[in-house]
């Protein structure tokens, strides 16, 4: 009898150990610790535009971005102006990644007839893990041309005058999946000014930043700070408000701002309209990314 | 108490031989195949988890969403983001049981047919799956393979109206590993 249930005894136990076997299946795959691997931010914006200026976001290698932005004129027109709606300003651009850190961007518009072009260099990832990063550093060095008809046709007339500087290193963070903040100090420079008082070289640091509100929608806030100097004495700060809406193909970028040019410097340099006075203007982006 | 002795010895031995059943590998390749009007979208997944444990049939699958490879970048960050949200879920996994076990042979090479059974979690939602795939025995390996559908929909991933002749609901999986024996 005693042989009996020893006997018993060791096959419910034997069972018993395989059993639990099946429960470790789950223990033989734990996840390796966080800090031997590297996890990197992505899409700290939606696009490379936070509305106006540009973001740490670059196009991905091989994807080609097309951008057309639009400005209406003002809102305090007057309705038979239809509020601004009658006048529009535009600008196409397309950018194109290199690599996964370069691209490169062109674009015209329609404000001076100015042609811009720029190389946008990723310098640092934000990230956790392995290596620890607290920002993406985005370096842009550009261009624009102006391509109007001489004024003056008959005076010694230089191409140089038409030209002007910009490099800008754009830092942001994303805080959390819905909050990214950026801060993006900027140097223009301008080879011909109309007087003598006026600024060639001019600095300005730029604040933005985006809140998503769902998943495809988020909110936008852009402001540019003139470092003081005649051109922030003779012009206004440009400070833009947005929503952008990701449908899936296309990211839409619908704003109101004091600043009707789409490129840096005019809008950040040559902005003058007054939100007190209603010198405001409606504008969209509409971005969308082919695959090459 | 030698009758004590020999259940023992014949204990440990058969202990022995259960953890000899199970396979596992970290590099199992996962394919899921969306067929839309418009757009065909493919993506691969070749650091799948996996393990079967033979003495009782069941087996897991862990699958990291970030891993999954498409040839488009921006498809992939789509996918992450919007889709399948792999900040907040990271990992599936497909935890069940092969239901006719007795009909795989572990000591003869050769293909078996099998029933599994189990539960299915994406994007935070389980759901119970039963379908067939096929063992390989073949020189201590194991090679598993399956193909079956799943509706996004069930899984709460949601397809906005714009996109539905490029995302289809509808999407196929296709399972390929290979396992190898666990030696503890």
């Amino acid at each position: 009898m005693k042989n009996k249930f020893y006997i018993y005894f060791f096959f419910f136990l034997f069972l018993k150990i395989t059993n639990s076997f099946s429960q470790n299946l789950d223990s033989l795959f734990n996840d390796p610790p966080k800090s031997q691997e590297t996890e990197y931010a992505t899409a700290t914006f939606k696009t490379t535009r936070i509305i106006l200026g540009h973001s740490v976001e670059n196009p991905a290698k091989n994807e080609l971005l097309f951008t057309i932005s639009h400005s209406f004129g003002q809102m305090n027109s007057g309705a038979y102006q239809l509020f601004g709606l009658d006048q529009s300003t535009i600008r196409f651009g397309l950018e194109y990644g290199i690599n996964k850190n370069l691209c490169v961007g062109v674009g015209r518009s329609s404000y001076e007839k100015t042609y811009d072009g720029y190389l946008k260099y990723k310098i640092f990832k934000q990230s956790t893990g392995k290596r620890n990063m607290p920002v993406t550093i985005n370096l842009l060095v550009g261009t624009a041309i102006n391509s109007l008809k001489w004024a003056d046709p008959t005076r010694k007339n230089y191409f140089s005058s038409r030209v002007s500087y910009e490099t800008e290193l754009m830092i942001a963070r994303k805080f959390t999946e819905n909050l990214s903040l950026q801060i993006t100090p900027t140097y223009i420079h301008k080879n011909l000014v109309p007087r003598i008082i006026d600024q060639n070289d001019i600095f300005a640091i730029g604040f933005g930043g985006r809140y998503k509100i769902t998943k495809r929608l988020a909110i936008a806030a852009e402001y540019y700070y003139l470092i003081p100097g005649q051109t922030a004495k003779d012009n206004t700060n440009a400070l833009a408000l947005g929503i952008d809406i990701d449908t899936g193909g296309h990211i839409f970028q619908i704003r109101i701002s004091n600043a009707q040019p789409m490129f840096d410097r005019a809008m950040i340099t040559e902005t003058q309209g007054k939100w007190a006075k209603g010198d405001i203007f409606l504008g969209f982006n509409i971005n969308r990314i082919f695959s090459l | 108490m030698k009758t004590i002795a020999k259940i023992f010895i014949i204990s440990t031995f058969l202990i022995h031989s259960a953890f000899a059943q199970k396979f596992i590998t970290k590099t199992g390749h996962i394919r899921f195949y969306s067929d839309a009007p418009m757009e065909k979208i493919e993506a691969n997944n070749n650091q799948v988890n996996s393990a079967i444990d033979f003495s009782t049939g069941d087996f897991i699958f862990k699958v990291l969403m970030k891993s999954f490879e498409f040839q488009k970048a921006l498809m992939q960050e789509h996918f992450n983001e919007n889709y399948a949200e792999s900040n907040k879920f990271p990992n599936a996994s497909f935890k069940g049981k092969i239901t006719n076990l007795k009909d795989v042979n572990l000591s003869k090479d050769g293909i078996y047919n099998v029933n599994v059974e189990g539960d299915l979690t994406l994007h935070g939602v389980t759901k119970p799956v039963k379908t067939v795939g096929t063992l390989e025995v073949k020189s201590g390996k194991i090679i598993g393979k399956s193909k079956f559908y799943i509706n996004l929909s069930d899984y709460d991933i949601k397809i906005p109206n714009t996109v539905v002749n490029n995302i289809s609901n509808k999407v196929e999986i296709t399972v390929d590993i290979t396992l190898d024996k666990l030696n503890k």
